[in-house]
């Protein structure tokens, strides 16, 4: 197998995490979902940092954002499919 | 149960396998370290130990001081130890909490003797140690025999896609065959806690584990916070590296205990285990120096530490093996990796291989060989404070 630009944990997740090193905007990336072995295809709209995380679909302000299959908190600014998901528009629910 | 994997370690008088031999020189109180420190300046192939408290502590606090203290000069690693307070007192107490594994312990006291008379007289006992320590032979144990904790540290989401599943895999494969495990980080469980609690072996463990985690959420966090901890869980480094929330943080840091193994108890803060071979939980703080010392302090020898943007905390006498998941952290500071598992994330190396791999590093460590943070002088040693002093 080729080596995947993108690592998404379980198929309902709707985010995906960033795995290599100086990913430019516009790349078209492999996405390999972990749990399963299937992969897709998609494009990231901005330049993301390795380890960050990358929407998968489009999310809007209140959505619940899952990775791992669970809820990792909440949308607290519209995020386009292919964009960077992080401090800036995620925020937890939990403090 | 036997690995049929052998390792070279000491076997202690009371039966529990060590992989280092140091002799401790072991403060009872903050006041003691310059005297502890200087019978180890003295005496070659001792370790002083020196720490923050001890002093004016009651109630629990109190209690987890000495817990402490006397389950680090306890622990296997510790061929014999020399303990040294400012009084008599405390000082035996520490000293028969010790002695009772059966090992050289010795205590002496600073009042009406003065530091100079403390340290001579400790280091002509210190020297005895040192003498009964290097003549013990390493002998053949099973790998079985070990207690490994874990926990991670400077986190990113490498950590909950490559190094602490590599844990996992150990775990998994070795918890069954009758080594001691233990994972910890209370508040660090935040968003994962009902996922930790479905891991215990029966549901008397998980509610014990559930009302611990209430419990630091309420007297510590809810408590003390200002205004939320989003600089803090995550940390600076955790949202550097990507990681977003604490529910991401907490996911990933479980991914650690594997997917098969029950936890058989849930731990006070350096509480030893008691219910037989098996993975535990112990209530802690997620800050890796107070972690990793309450773990060494309950009886661990070995400690498994993933780390993402690289941390590189050790400990004075229990080794800190350190894996990453993250390419760019395996480059820039290898140094201080024992392990790179990057190669799960390019999809070139299974989780399985990786849990493998760190198995016979394990093994390696085991019988010797130095870890990064021993190597690199790395000895932080850090005493977990309740409350206030009296």
């Amino acid at each position: 197998m080729s080596v995947p630009q993108l690592l998404v944990h379980e198929k309902s997740d709707n985010v995906g995490v960033v795995v290599v090193e100086e990913l430019a905007s516009g790349s078209d990336m492999l996405c390999v979902v972990t749990s399963d072995n299937t992969d897709f295809r998609m494009s990231c709209r901005e330049a993301v940092p390795i380890g960050h995380k990358i929407a998968l679909t489009d999310l809007k302000e209140g959505d619940t954002v899952v990775k791992y299959g669970q809820d990792i908190g909440r949308i607290v600014k519209a995020v386009g499919k292919g964009e960077h998901v992080h401090t800036q528009n995620l925020k937890t629910k939990r403090w | 149960m036997s690995t049929g994997n052998k390792i070279w370690a000491y076997r202690r008088e009371n039966n529990r396998v060590g992989i280092r031999n140091y002799v401790a020189i072991l403060p009872v109180d903050d006041i003691s370290n310059a005297a502890c420190e200087g019978v180890a300046a003295h005496i070659q192939g001792t370790t002083a130990l020196p720490h923050a408290y001890g002093r004016l502590q009651f109630g629990a606090d109190l209690d987890l001081h000495f817990r402490t203290i006397i389950g680090i000069g306890a622990n296997p690693n510790v061929a014999a130890c020399v303990v040294i307070g400012i009084e008599p007192g405390w000082t035996k107490r520490v000293v028969d909490g010790i002695a009772a594994t059966g090992k050289p312990t010795a205590g002496f006291s600073i009042e009406n003797n003065g530091d100079i008379a403390t340290i001579a007289a400790a280091s002509r006992k210190a020297k005895e140690f040192v003498h009964h320590a290097t003549g013990l032979l390493r002998g053949e144990c099973d790998l079985s025999e070990l207690w490994i904790a874990a926990k991670c540290g400077e986190s990113d989401t490498t950590t909950g896609l490559a190094s602490c599943p590599t844990v996992g895999n150990m775990y998994d494969k070795l918890i069954p065959t009758g080594i001691y495990g233990c994972f910890a980080e209370t508040s660090e469980l935040t968003g994962a806690e009902h996922l930790a609690a479905a891991r215990a072996a029966t549901p008397a463990v998980g509610e014990k584990f559930m009302r611990m985690w209430q419990a630091y959420q309420e007297e510590v966090i809810e408590a003390h916070k200002t205004s939320d901890l989003s600089d803090s869980q995550p940390t600076k480094g955790n949202i550097a590296g990507g990681l977003t929330t604490i529910e991401e943080k907490a996911l990933g840091n479980l991914e650690k205990i594997g997917k098969q193994v029950k936890f058989i108890d849930a731990l006070a803060p350096a509480e030893a285990p008691a219910r037989g071979p098996g993975l535990y939980f112990m209530d802690t703080s997620s800050a890796a120096a107070e972690c990793n010392t309450l773990q060494a302090a309950a009886g661990y020898v070995l400690h498994i530490f993933p780390t993402g943007q690289g941390n590189v905390i050790g400990n004075p006498i229990m080794p800190v093996i350190k894996v990453t998941g993250n390419p760019r952290t395996a480059r820039l500071m290898s140094e201080h990796i024992d392990l790179d598992v990057s190669g799960i994330i390019r999809r070139e190396m299974t989780i399985s291989a990786a849990g493998d791999q760190l198995i016979n590093l394990v093994i390696q460590t085991a019988n010797g060989r130095f870890t990064a943070a021993e190597a690199l002088g790395h000895r932080e040693f850090v005493m977990t404070k309740l409350y206030r002093s009296a």
